[in-house]
């Protein structure tokens, strides 16, 4: 089946899709957007998670027909994501528009243009921006979607307690960092 | 696969009644893990997310009609007044993700014994209103809506409209044990409400049993307690002797097994212990109400 939604701002279209494939599969395998990642399938981890109308999700465990008409932002829109909240107030609308992310830009996302340890150069959010300075990424496969989960709180909380950060990370699972990397990342880009 | 996207509710009962053996799928977080998986191949997939109604709750008189996909994050944010069992028991669901997209529906459909709404449905009281094409619409009383492991009450023609839940009339309590605060499959879990209107307590018992139970022998105990000793009108507190009966009788009300999460033993045990905790906090939650309410009046 076909399947039209919009990702991070722009109209997509994927093709032959199985009807129980996921929504993750679509993103990464159909459109080439492989910063989402794929490590349970079963929700348990994380780091699938995107944003679906909004409302963060694991992608994992959206059917990809679910996803017809809807709107989703992955980690490679986040910048865009966060830029356009700065600037409007609002989140995007959907479709057509010149905003958004272009596919072709998120399938090539990298911190590229400048150095990609300190993020210099590189339009990153500012989650992101804080999750390099704060040493909060080491293999970095968990990132994406503490990225996502972490953007989403800010949005709804500005000035998180630790506890609040806790359980929204609660769903993200690292198994490197210890954590308090990451929540040090979340205080830091809090307080800016 | 077919993947059948209903726009209407009329719609989905005709598609479930052209192929009863449709898998609906709401918030897909035990559907998808199965597909995901390959434990499930169904030839048809009826998506729900188009159904705008089953989204919506509605507060009555006496309760609340719950719809089918409402997800738990939404009963946590809203009907915590109303639903204070479900709204607690939802809040230990998985994490936020998981809670954004499941719901009380698919808990039902999935009827899994381990499943957090379950108990928290026993104890307040709740009828699931289930529909189909050809029959119509029936409520099924909760106490009768689990039939075996991992199955339920539902025809194959049919589908869970909502589930009505009595508000709550007194402190409720749910409680959990599993080997982390989050994203933790219940070892074994209690619900537990008290029903001042009616001088009744209700109790739900999750993991601890092919199917989630209520305690029945231990709510006759302790509402003929209460009542012998004018409880509910002096308000005094409940005696650790009446507390542990209590305790022991939901223990024995268990029929558990030993597996990967727990012991039988361990799990009999836990639902002791709940259940005294539970019953606490709740008593003491009411003799605090009678005392403001005394004091305002
Ligand atoms: C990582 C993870 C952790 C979890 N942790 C918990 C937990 O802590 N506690 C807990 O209770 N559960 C847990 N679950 C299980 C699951 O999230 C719940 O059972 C949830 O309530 C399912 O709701 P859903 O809308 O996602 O159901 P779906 O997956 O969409 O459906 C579940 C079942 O119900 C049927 N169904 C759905 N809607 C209807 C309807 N309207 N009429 C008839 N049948 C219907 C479906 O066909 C299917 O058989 C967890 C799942 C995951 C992936
Ligand atoms: S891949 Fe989706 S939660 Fe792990
Ligand atoms: S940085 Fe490796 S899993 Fe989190």
């Amino acid at each position: 089946m076909r399947v039209s939604l919009t990702v991070n701002g722009r109209p997509q279209e994927a093709d032959d899709v199985w009807e129980g494939e996921s929504l993750l599969y679509v993103l990464r395998e159909r459109l080439g957007l492989p910063g989402s990642k794929n490590a349970c399938e079963q929700g348990e981890c994380g780091s699938c998670t995107v944003r679906l109308d909004g409302v963060p999700v694991c992608a994992c465990l959206v059917a990809a027909g679910q996803a017809e008409g809807r709107d989703v932002v992955t980690v490679e829109g986040l910048a865009d994501h966060a830029r356009q909240r700065a600037e409007g107030g609002g989140t995007r609308g959907t479709g057509g528009s010149e905003t958004g992310t272009p596919l072709r830009d998120a399938q090539r996302w990298k911190a590229e243009g400048g150095d990609s340890r300190t993020g210099e150069g590189t339009e990153l959010s500012p989650i992101q921006q804080a999750f390099l300075e704060a040493g909060a990424v080491q293999c970095g496969f968990c990132t994406p979607g503490l990225l996502v989960m972490a953007d989403e709180l800010l949005e709804r909380n500005p000035n998180p307690a630790d506890a609040d950060i806790r359980e929204a990370l609660c769903g993200n699972l690292c198994r490197c960092t210890g954590y308090e990397k990451i929540m040090d990342a979340v205080r830091l880009a809090a307080s800016r | 696969m077919d993947f059948l996207r209903p726009a209407s509710w009329e719609e989905a009962l005709a598609a479930k009644a052209e192929h009863p053996a449709a898998v609906p799928i709401a918030g897909g977080t035990d559907v998808m893990v199965e597909i995901n998986f390959g434990h499930r191949r169904p030839d048809h997939l009826l998506d729900l997310n188009r159904i705008g109604e089953l989204a919506e709750w509605e507060s009555g008189a006496d309760s609340v009609r719950l719809g089918a996909s409402v997800p738990y994050a939404a009963i946590m944010e809203n009907l915590r007044a109303e639903l204070p069992g479900l709204a607690l028991a939802s809040h230990t669901v998985a994490s936020p993700q998981i809670r954004n997209r499941g719901g009380v529906g698919g808990n039902l459909g999935t009827a899994s014994p381990a499943g957090d709404a379950h108990p928290a449905l026993l104890a307040a009281g709740a009828e699931v209103e289930a529909e189909s094409a050809a029959r119509g619409s029936r409520r099924i009383p909760i106490d009768d809506f689990y039939t075996g492991v991992k199955r339920n009450a539902l025809a194959p023609d049919e589908l869970i409209r909502a589930v009505h839940i009595k508000k709550a009339d007194g402190p409720q309590q749910y409680s959990k044990v599993g080997t982390r605060n989050a994203m933790v499959i219940a070892v074994c879990a209690f619900g537990l409400a008290l029903h001042p209107a009616t001088r009744t307590v209700r109790t739900g018992i999750g993991s601890a049993a092919p199917t989630p139970v209520r305690a029945k022998t231990a709510e006759e105990f302790l509402n003929a307690a209460l009542e012998e000793d004018g409880l509910w009108d002096n308000g005094e507190t409940i005696t650790p002797s009446v507390a542990q009966r209590f305790a022991d009788l939901c223990a024995a009300a268990c029929n558990p097994i030993d597996d990967v999460r727990g012991t039988a033993g361990y799990r009999r045990r836990a639902v002791g212990v709940m259940a005294r905790r539970t019953l606490t906090w709740t008593w003491e939650s009411y003799r605090g109400t009678r005392r403001t309410l005394k004091g305002a009046a």
